[in-house]
């Protein structure tokens, strides 16, 4: 579907020749906002979250497969590269969490006044941290390798 | 659609720097957007220094006196100078705002003062905001009712009913919060973005008015409301203060009510 707003980048100069437009520059000079980065994050580890459903249904089929194929993914999840995959998931999870959480008052008509969005957006911010911190104490300490 | 950079013809270039008078003791950059459509090249940035010493508070004092004394080809709307005709509303400093109402010492370093982002530009800081206003158009800004209005010639509201109105009637469509809204950016040809949404909540919650039915059914689509994804934009940058997120949302709920 072509963007009708192209009808408005043709405009005449002053000698009645057709010329076009210029547009506005925006994300190149928008200042960064934390609410906007919040939300294009909100998108963003929604999609990690999908990619790394494809690791855990591996995880899955593997053990319900043969312990040598279970063993594999093991190895995996356990090497520093799949560590830091989880490390990423952890935070992914716990913000998509908190942060759905966020949306779900918002569609239900609530969190708009300013100050509460700045609140409860700092609020899914530590909860993400403080949350990723504890379930790592827990892994690296608990020795649940 | 989106398109993260500029056009090739859109790209800004450095542009002419025009110095302060000699002793001149509070010196201020002022970096403004500059295109017209006569000289075939791109888009350019100039460069104004001025005295702040010399100069009223806000950065529209500083526009008018850059047009009248330094270089009076420079182009923007303006009229009331304070805060009510909405007609210099800009990006200043990185956010939408109106010139009139932002001190100049509000603004860290160098003032960066450019068009509404993502609109045409007819002239230097002038947007074209005809597709916005079409938009407006499209929802029928005005009250509708069948029933005739009462012997004595006026509908009345309550208290109640007119305090429903409040944090909307003071809207002046300046469009700084629809200009602000990535959501906008990207699909503003459908999406009809938050002033024209607040303009139509405005309408909805009046109890003069009883077309609801029909207004709601007008923003049922896909696009013209619901790319509304929250990302608060509008409410963070609106210069009176308003809240067209909040607005959009409670369009929402009401569609979601009537749907019992």
């Amino acid at each position: 579907m072509k963007d009708v707003r192209e009808a408005l980048m043709v405009s005449r100069n002053t000698d009645g020749k057709l010329v076009r437009r210029p547009l506005s520059p925006h994300l190149q000079i928008y200042k960064p906002q934390i609410t906007t980065a919040m939300s294009i994050l909100h998108r963003i580890t929604g999609v990690a979250l999908a990619a790394g459903s494809l690791l855990m249904v591996c995880w899955l089929v593997s053990a319900a497969t043969s312990p040598e194929a279970y063993y594999s993914v093991r190895d995996f999840t356990v090497s520093w590269l799949g560590r830091l995959l989880m490390f990423g998931w952890t935070v992914a999870l716990l913000y998509h969490l908190c942060n759905g959480l966020r949306h779900l008052a918002w569609d239900a008509g609530f969190g708009f006044e300013k100050d509460t969005y700045k609140s409860t957006g700092l609020a899914v911010l530590a909860v993400t941290a403080v949350g990723t911190i504890l379930i790592w104490l827990v892994v690296l300490l608990g020795g649940a390798s | 659609m989106v398109e993260f950079n500029l056009p090739k013809n859109s790209r800004i270039q450095v542009g002419k720097t025009y110095k302060a008078p000699a002793g001149a003791k509070r010196a201020r950059n002022f970096k403004i957007y500059r295109w017209n459509a006569d000289d075939g090249k791109n888009p350019q940035t100039d460069t104004y220094e001025l005295d702040l010493d010399d100069c009223g508070p806000m950065v529209l004092d500083a526009l008018i006196k850059i047009k009248n004394e330094v270089d009076p080809t420079l182009t923007f709307r303006r009229s009331c100078r304070e805060g009510i005709c909405g007609s210099c509303a800009m990006n200043i400093d990185g956010t939408n705002t109106l010139a009139c109402l932002k001190p100049i010492d509000e603004c860290k370093g160098d003032v960066r003062i450019n068009p509404l982002p993502h609109m045409p530009v007819v002239k230097d800081l002038v947007p074209d905001l005809s597709g916005a206003y079409a938009q407006l158009r499209s929802i029928e800004p005005w009250l509708q009712s069948d029933t005739p209005p009462p012997p004595d010639g006026e509908r009345r509201q309550s208290k109640e009913e007119r305090a429903q109105l409040d944090g909307m009637w003071e809207c002046i469509l300046c469009f700084c919060c629809t200009t602000s809204c990535p959501s906008y950016w990207w699909n503003g040809d459908r999406y009809l973005g938050p002033a024209v949404l607040l303009a139509a909540w405005r309408f909805i919650a009046d109890s003069r008015d009883e077309n609801t039915g029909a207004r709601l059914d007008a923003l049922e689509d896909p696009f013209k409301l619901y790319r509304c994804h929250t990302i608060m934009n509008c409410t963070q940058t609106c210069p009176k203060g308003l809240n067209p997120a909040k607005a959009i949302a409670q369009i929402k709920t009401l569609m979601l009510e009537r749907q019992g």
